[in-house]
């Protein structure tokens, strides 16, 4: 373990190292190379579980100077960033292994496998840093795997659509993030992060708030909170492991991370912490209320995420970070056991409609039995993980806004209910599919049971992540809890029963509320308001800017008004028949003539 | 000697190869292939003994015309000695690109090597009539290799170019004028910080600033930039966005800032709007374009904008970052109209619609076409981001207008909007009928975009590879302009 105490920077140079190598050994080396990726995650983990001991070393290198300020670049672990280490290492390690089967038949193994390695690296980078700028970094460098996987099969133009998509719209909040640094750099004059957070308590109390609001620009981007949630729905494109890692576990939830990280700076604003508190309060929400009506497997699971990171930020509004921090940790576990499970699923079946499923359980024994814990601790069941670390949150929450703590027992009624639906629709009852479905290879199973594992016992570890934290743990509160176990019962009950017989009864619901059921299916028109006012203008409004400002305006009036345009024109059509040479010939004569009076001169 | 050695050895090329006779031009390119490494390797050979810790080295100073204080005077310091490596590394790589060169290949590798004796000069000339012989000599090997190999409009194309920079050239001569009668002297480095009346430094500046301006482009004298760049030859394309349009920037850095402090403080809020607007209209106008080439090329406009919005700044981290932004912008759209053209060579088209599913038939080159692609729109870790980051830095920390900073800032997002709505296009998809035939990049094509991606990743990841050359200067400047 010592040596992974000694040298933080292996969580970042394994990884790249591995990346590297896989992809220069290419296509016919897969069969080994694509086992070799887990050496990055496990790296990472074990440098995690060294600080989590409290082993680790700092380590880092002058990397810029600015005239009298300079930056080093520099990574540490903390328990903060060694309890992201082992999130990101176990969840990454068990991606990879489930990969091996997922992606069997997949031609571009290298570009994958190299690529789950490079996030690896990336994201170590991101949780380790000391300074803002290498954060920053590695913030951009996940961004940047999750755009080339997302479109992974990128001769699906729906796949290049949504890589885009997701690039883009984290890029929004990543402008805002990129100004707060400026900001901090102005005030502070100092990027690093320990530097930052010792100054927070003396900044104004508005320079606090932009600051802190700023950075949360680029934590709501990267975390897929209302209104930039728009991108993760069609993220869902890349292959499903991908989303587990990435669009579920890891790089979603850096946004929650990078205010843990930079909680006394949220401390000193309490305008940013309301807004933060309303802002993951309202997606927890109204992100639940849409996982309940869809259809796609991926898809309940990717609202089901954006809701679970409204939470989070709920839990780091309202103070309880250690909390959120809870939560982000067992969701990663629970969440990342989902999507696999999905994965497998829809490499049994061949559909991703949970309609087209049904009666699964007998099919395939071992998915189906560890989905059922993933979507018990989801529904927050005790003694699953997910009962912990959400009462944990709802405990946070109800005790600084009562208001808000009370919309996240209703989320968390809805979320029971859609855990459950598509639990009924797609494992239990009569099979709806047209060909039956197989059970994994056990390259796919093993790490749907390890993560089934840790979902089942994670709970029981607050007091550990709490302290690791260096916060106070604090025990259940019976009334939290009963109210929290009392939506979730509702909900399951709710949703079991609606689906008894199969589709039926939803349907005729679903035939009862037409017109709310298909705003529901879609977002409540969000995505749908941002094409229609931001996306499809753009085009139009660069388009205009090009051919009526810029050629005809610009370019027109420049060469209308100056008296050198009719010169020109008058050459140009003389030049025209003919003659280019005599201009051209006129400049070198021109020219030779101006350095011959200048050598002359200078005799 | 040395210095001298670097702007002339091109000269010599350029006269054998325009000696010699037509048919000979596998002879003609192997000479300037030849001599353009030479001097990459001078340069190289001088950054080794470069002391980034002292001022102006390598000085040269001889009388040329006492009488009116003129000499020939060079000299690097850590800013020029960046864009003296850029021009050395690039005019190789512009005649390794032009190897196919049929059409009067003599005259054109004369062309490329004159074209390099220029912009080395421009970088090293610390008297301003060498400087000034310098900047108007670039004009005319840049004149016939667009009028003469150029595309179809190129006639057009090549005059506006001319004109326009000889436009603002008049100026930048009556500046030089000015300050010959108000110090006696056309010794550059001597004028820095003078003191010089505020009025008089206001309407220098102003001079300079239209000469300079043009070059750059700043909104809004950039229209001749896309007509130039879309009719000319790939070489001179890389060498128009790579080198050139830093010669304008160079300026206000070498000459306009030390010279004129007082003015630069004055006019700094004006050429911060100017520098936002470029930033953004640049990036509208890429986004419009339906020709791949035209894209690269007003692309090249908004990222030039931050370049003038770290200068205006007047402050370490803009400085530095306008210096980074020069540097990454001339290696990194560099490699984009490389491979626009290698593309172009195979497909004879550089519609987007026409041009689609690169990876999928050639994926050399549509995997270096988005690597460059991710390094144009600034992701951290490649060389793009280090310049528009710390420009950003600077101009926030600056008193100019924070709504300026933060138009700048959102044209970061353009930047990914315009280039990864081309990547898609192009890269992605399924191969179009036109790429559905070619084959991929060549072993000399690859061999000149490596060095290229190199620079790229080596500046991305560690920034005082560029920024310990440049750091010692920009203080320098910033403290004359902070006690004007």
């Amino acid at each position: 373990m010592s040596a992974f105490g000694s040298n933080p920077w292996l969580a970042v140079a394994v990884p790249f190292i591995v990346a590297v190598v896989i992809a220069a050994l290419g296509r016919r080396a897969t069969a080994v190379t694509q086992w070799v990726a887990v050496l990055g995650p496990i790296t990472a983990s074990l440098v995690g579980l060294a600080g989590l001991q409290g082993s680790v070393a700092s380590s880092s290198v002058p990397w810029l100077t600015q005239g009298s300020a300079s930056i080093d670049a520099g990574v540490a672990v903390d328990g903060l960033s060694a309890i992201m280490l082992v999130v990101v290492g176990v969840v990454a390690t068990m991606v990879v292994v489930f990969s091996v089967g997922y992606l069997e038949h997949d031609g571009a193994k290298a570009r994958y496998f190299s690529l789950l390695a490079l996030f690896t690296a990336a994201m170590s980078l991101l949780v380790m840093s000391t300074n803002l700028v290498t954060l920053f970094i590695g913030w951009e460098l996940v961004g940047a795997c999750s755009y080339l996987l997302i479109g992974f099969w990128y001769h699906k133009p729906s796949a290049a659509s949504a890589a885009m998509k997701a690039f883009l719209t984290t890029r929004v909040g990543d402008v805002g993030m990129l100004l707060g640094l400026a900001l901090l750099w102005k005030t502070t004059g100092s990027l690093d992060i320990a530097t930052i957070t010792g100054a927070a308590p003396g900044l104004t109390a508005a320079t606090a708030t932009a600051a802190a609001l700023l950075l949360f620009m680029g934590a709501a981007g990267k975390s897929a909170q209302f209104p930039l949630h728009i991108w993760l729905p069609d993220a869902m494109e890349g292959p499903t492991p991908v989303s587990a890692l990435i669009h579920a576990a890891t790089m979603v939830a850096a946004g929650v991370f990078l205010i843990a990280r930079m909680w006394p700076l949220f401390e000193v604003s309490e305008a940013a912490r309301a807004v933060v508190l309303w802002v993951g309060t309202f997606t927890a929400l109204f992100a639940a209320t849409i996982a309940c009506v869809q259809s796609d497997i991926k898809k309940v699971l990717a609202y089901s995420t954006i809701s679970q990171l409204g939470f989070m930020f709920a839990a780091l509004g309202a103070g309880a970070w250690g909390a959120a921090m809870f939560h982000l940790v067992t969701h990663a576990a629970f969440k990342a056991l989902l999507f696999l499970g999905s994965g497998s699923v829809i490499h049994g079946t061949g559909t991703q409609d949970i309609r087209e499923m049904g009666g699964l359980a007998r099919q395939m024994p071992v998915t189906t039995l560890t989905w059922v814990v993933g979507a018990t601790a989801l529904a927050g069941i005790p003694p699953l993980a997910g009962f912990f670390s959400k009462d944990a949150v709802l405990a946070g929450v109800l005790h600084a806004v009562p208001a808000a703590g009370a919309v996240l027992l209703g989320a968390s009624l809805l979320t029971a209910f859609y855990a459950f639906r598509v639990t009924r629709v797609a494992f239990f009852g009569q099979s709806r599919a047209e060909t039956a479905a197989h059970e994994s290879p056990l390259s796919m199973t093993a790490p749907l049971v390890v993560l089934a594992a840790l979902a089942a016992v994670l709970g029981f570890f607050g007091g550990s992540i709490t302290h690791a934290l260096g916060l106070e743990a604090e025990g259940l509160e019976a009334a939290v809890a009963g109210a929290s176990v009392l939506a979730a019962v509702i909900g399951i009950v709710v949703g079991i029963v609606l689906y008894a017989g199969d589709l039926e009864r939803a349907e005729v619901l679903k035939g009862r509320f037409q017109r709310v059921h298909r705003l529901a299916f879609g977002g409540w028109g969000v995505d749908a308001l941002v094409q229609r006012t931001i996306v499809a203008p753009a085009g139009a409004i660069a388009g205009w800017v090009y051919r009526v400002l810029d050629r005809t305006v610009i370019d027109g009036g420049v060469e209308g008004i100056g008296a050198g345009a009719q010169f020109a024109g008058k050459i140009a059509s003389r030049l025209q028949s003919g003659e280019t040479d005599v201009y051209a010939s006129l400049v070198a004569v021109g020219f030779i003539v101006v350095m011959g009076i200048v050598l002359w001169a200078g005799r | 000697m040395l210095l001298t050695a670097i702007i002339f050895l091109p000269l010599v090329g350029a006269i054998v190869t325009a000696l010699m006779p037509k048919d000979r031009g596998s002879v003609a390119r192997w000479i300037a292939a030849g001599v353009t490494a030479a001097d990459l390797a001078l340069v190289v050979f001088l950054a080794l003994r470069f002391d980034v810790a002292q001022g102006m080295q390598f000085a040269e100073k001889i009388a040329w015309v006492p009488q009116f204080g003129i000499s020939y005077h060079l000299g690097v310091d850590g800013i020029s000695i960046t864009m003296l490596f850029l021009s050395a590394l690039l005019s190789l790589i512009a005649v390794v690109a032009s190897w196919k060169m049929e059409t009067k290949p003599t005259a054109y590798f004369a062309m490329l090597l004159l074209l390099e004796v220029g912009m080395n000069g421009v970088f090293v000339a610390l008297d301003f009539v060498l400087f000034y012989v310098f900047w108007e000599l670039v004009l005319v090997p840049m004149y016939f290799l667009i009028g003469t190999w150029g595309g179809p409009r190129r006639e057009y194309a090549s005059i506006k170019f001319f004109l326009y920079t000889l436009f603002g050239s008049v100026f930048m001569l009556v500046g030089i004028i000015a300050l010959y009668l108000q110090t006696g002297t056309f010794d550059i480095s001597a004028m820095a910080d003078l003191g010089l009346p505020a009025t008089f430094q206001w309407w220098v500046f102003a001079a300079f600033f239209l000469g300079f301006a043009v070059k750059v482009p700043v909104f809004p004298l950039h229209t001749w930039l896309p007509d130039a760049h879309v009719e000319a030859p790939t070489a001179a394309s890389v060498l128009l966005a790579g080198i050139m349009l830093k010669m304008g920037t160079y300026g206000f850095i070498r000459i306009a800032l030390p010279i004129l402090p007082n003015a630069a403080n004055q006019w700094a809020p004006f050429i911060t709007a100017l520098a936002a607007i470029s930033i953004v209209y640049g990036a509208a106008l890429a986004f419009a374009q339906t020709d791949l080439k035209k894209l690269v090329a007003y692309s090249s406009v908004s990222h030039m904008g931050f370049v003038m919005l770290g200068i205006a700044s007047g402050t370490a981290e803009g400085l530095n970052g306008a210096v980074a932004v020069m540097f990454s912008h001339g290696v990194v759209t560099g490699m984009l109209f490389l491979i626009v053209g290698m593309v172009y060579e195979r497909t004879h088209t550089r519609m987007i619609q026409d041009v689609s599913g690169l990876s999928n038939q050639v994926p050399v080159a549509g995997g270096l076409l988005a690597f460059a692609s991710f390094a144009s729109l600034g992701l951290p870790g490649l060389s793009g981001f280090v310049g528009e980051f710390l420009t950003l830095l600077g101009a926030w920390k600056s008193s100019v207008p924070a709504a300026w900073v933060v138009i700048a800032a959102i044209g970061v997002l353009l930047a990914a909007a315009y280039t990864l709505s081309m990547v898609q296009r192009v890269i992605l998809g399924a191969p179009s009928e036109a790429v559905s035939k070619i084959s991929d990049l060549t072993v000399r094509e690859v061999a000149v975009l490596v060095p290229l991606v190199v620079l790229t990743l080596t500046v991305g990841l560690y920034w005082n590879s560029l920024l310990r050359f440049t750091d010692p200067v920009v203080t320098r400047i910033v403290a004359m302009l902070a006690g004007a």
